[in-house]
């Protein structure tokens, strides 16, 4: 398999992570209480602690001195390859939990396959990467019962969060062509085949929280193709702001 | 009825040995403080030291939370990962300075509850530098170095105050501010040996930074209203003035160090005293600024105001929830 397919198999695991931490980090300092607050940054530093270890051996494999920061903040919108589902905003703690729990419950059973890769790196990072993320889906599952069989406003909230999100749960599982050389070549993981694991670990836990299954057959997809949200560049637009004022700068 | 007699009823026995009852109380209270034994939360204290620490911490735990806002601000368009998760885990830590600092004030006999209602309705302040706004990334260097680096002076005695909760937990804080202030430093050097935009905006933070960072040092002595009580309690074991002293000392050769310039043109090393002599510091603005009307009181006041009400329905669902859990659990067992 050529290093530029390694790379773009990366960006395809990795910027779901970026994306998401960068999201979570916009709360930090603004949880409903101190207890939250800190469980979430932690979980936005684990997310951005396996990014760089991605993300920098991406840049090796790249060859031609690019660094981690360079893949993370310089690329163009449609060169980042994350779902839907992790650009969507910080609408109000019914959709952070929801969007965590659903991108957490995919993330573990991704660790867990990508951890029989071929390449020693990534598995070397996904086996890492499942102690925080094991600790992620519970979390995020447990605020999710919280929420739902909480209060009436807070199954509101709650419904009204996994009722508007589940139409980006599809993409998750769909295979891009880089997936499918790197399955092909014995590195990569079929997601296709985590699709029935994850609805029923996802099912299990709305239905203790006593929420109701979505029941739309329809669902959004672009992200894996880097045709984003209208949220995508404005999130991008914090996240390289830096970088694209001062370019070729140390910090 | 005659004197002694008065004495016999119940009443007034009782009032007199209470009374003798919290002189001795009171002297045992100060011969532990002379000692420089820890007063514990189950211990005996005057009514006064009671609220002096519940003033004092509460204000630190404030400071704590509302000092993430200027760091927040940044984290989002931090310039590389590395700098990203450090900031992340340097706001994190604050939070968690906050959390523990709670706690030691609810050994007091307050809730967390109450304090957050001190700190939203303006009754109870936090530090003033928190607002200042943070313009630039420089600014992440400048409060960890300057900030950060005052905090130090001001904590570090705390370490050894007479209050047992609140000097374990000033022992932890110590030890990640000092980190951050080295992690504050490293980021301004990094900015001082970089390109000219790097520097020109090391030395902008820097400049805007200064004065305030003297001013969280608190009033001048002659000015400073709770000393001389809180001397007596350790709860303070250096003056405002003295402290200051201790941070331009430190400070200064530092900025020479990475080449930065202090904002102050009296500033001169004084062979005499063995200290710098530095220039007029503007209380105007300090007072201004501590009396609600410095350039972001209202962003921070309210950015905690909304985090809280904007949580409440989450608080009430965790709640809830824990509560039916527990009926069940007693369902079952029954």
């Amino acid at each position: 398999m050529k290093n530029e397919n390694i790379i773009q198999y990366i960006y395809g695991i990795a910027d779901n992570a970026l994306i998401l931490g960068q999201r979570l980090s916009e709360l930090c300092g603004h949880g409903p209480n101190l207890e939250t607050d800190i469980a979430l940054t932690n979980i936005s530093l684990d997310l951005f602690g396996q990014i760089r270890s991605y993300f920098q051996y991406a840049a090796k494999l790249s060859g031609d001195k690019k660094t981690e920061d360079d893949l993370a903040f310089l690329r163009i919108e449609r060169e980042y390859k994350n779902v839907l589902l992790v650009e969507q905003p910080n609408r109000h703690f019914g959709y952070v939990l929801t969007r965590q729990f659903f991108y957490d419950v995919f993330h573990l059973l991704l660790l867990q396959e990508l951890q029989k890769s071929t390449d020693e790196t990534l598995t070397a990072i996904a086996k890492k990467g499942i102690k925080e993320v094991s600790y992620h889906q519970r979390f995020s599952s447990d605020w999710i019962k919280r929420l739902g069989d909480g209060t009436e406003e807070s199954h509101h909230k709650v419904q009204e969060a996994v009722d508007d999100l589940w139409k980006f749960t599809d993409e998750l599982f769909h295979m891009t062509e880089d997936d499918r050389v790197a399955v092909e070549s014995g590195i990569g993981v079929d997601v296709s085949k985590l699709k029935e694991r994850y609805y029923k670990r996802v099912g299990e836990v709305l239905e203790e929280a006593t929420l109701t299954i979505p029941e739309t057959k329809w669902f959004q997809k672009g992200g894996k193709q880097g045709i984003h949200s209208e949220h995508m560049g404005y999130l991008l637009a914090d996240l390289q702001y830096m970088q694209r004022t001062y370019p070729n700068m140390e910090w | 009825m005659s004197k002694k007699e008065i004495k016999n009823t119940g009443t007034e026995a009782t009032r007199s040995d209470r009374a003798e009852a919290t002189r001795s109380l009171e002297e045992i209270f100060e011969q532990r403080i002379a000692r420089d034994e820890k007063i514990e939360p189950k211990n005996w204290m005057p009514e006064k030291y009671r609220k002096t620490h519940i003033r004092q911490i509460s204000q630190h735990a404030h400071s704590e939370i509302v000092g993430m806002l200027p760091e927040g601000n940044w984290i989002t368009r931090a310039p590389s990962l590395r700098r990203k998760v450090a900031l992340l885990a340097k706001v994190q830590d604050e939070a968690g300075h906050g959390l523990y600092l709670y706690s030691a004030c609810e050994t007091l006999g307050i809730t967390r509850e109450e304090l957050y209602e001190q700190l939203h309705t303006g009754k109870a302040k936090y530090s003033s530098i928190f607002n200042y706004p943070t313009t630039t990334w420089a600014d992440m260097g400048a409060i960890g170095w300057l900030v950060d680096g005052a905090a130090i002076i001001n904590q570090v005695p705390l370490c050894s105050t007479s209050y047992g909760p609140y000097a374990r937990a000033m022992i932890r804080v110590c030890k990640e501010e000092s980190f951050h202030q080295r992690q504050g430093f490293e980021i301004m050097t990094k900015l001082a040996q970089g390109t000219p935009e790097q520097k020109a905006m090391a030395q902008d933070a820097l400049n805007r930074w200064w004065w305030p960072s003297l001013m969280m040092l608190g009033p001048t002595d002659a000015e400073s209203v709770h000393t001389e009580q809180s001397m007596k309690w350790k709860l303070k074991r250096k003056t405002n003035d003295e402290l200051r002293q201790q941070f331009i000392d430190q400070t200064v050769p530092q900025a020479d160090l990475i080449g930065l310039t202090i904002p102050d043109p009296d500033l001169k090393w004084n062979d005499e005293r063995g200290h710098y002599d530095f220039g007029a510091i503007n209380w105007d603005e300090f007072w201004q600024v501590v009396k609600g009307h410095g350039p972001c009181n209202k962003e921070r006041l309210s950015a905690r105001v909304n985090a809280w009400e904007e949580g409440e329905w989450v608080r009430d669902a965790a709640m809830a929830y824990a509560e039916k859990q527990e009926d069940k659990k007693l369902k079952k067992a029954i």
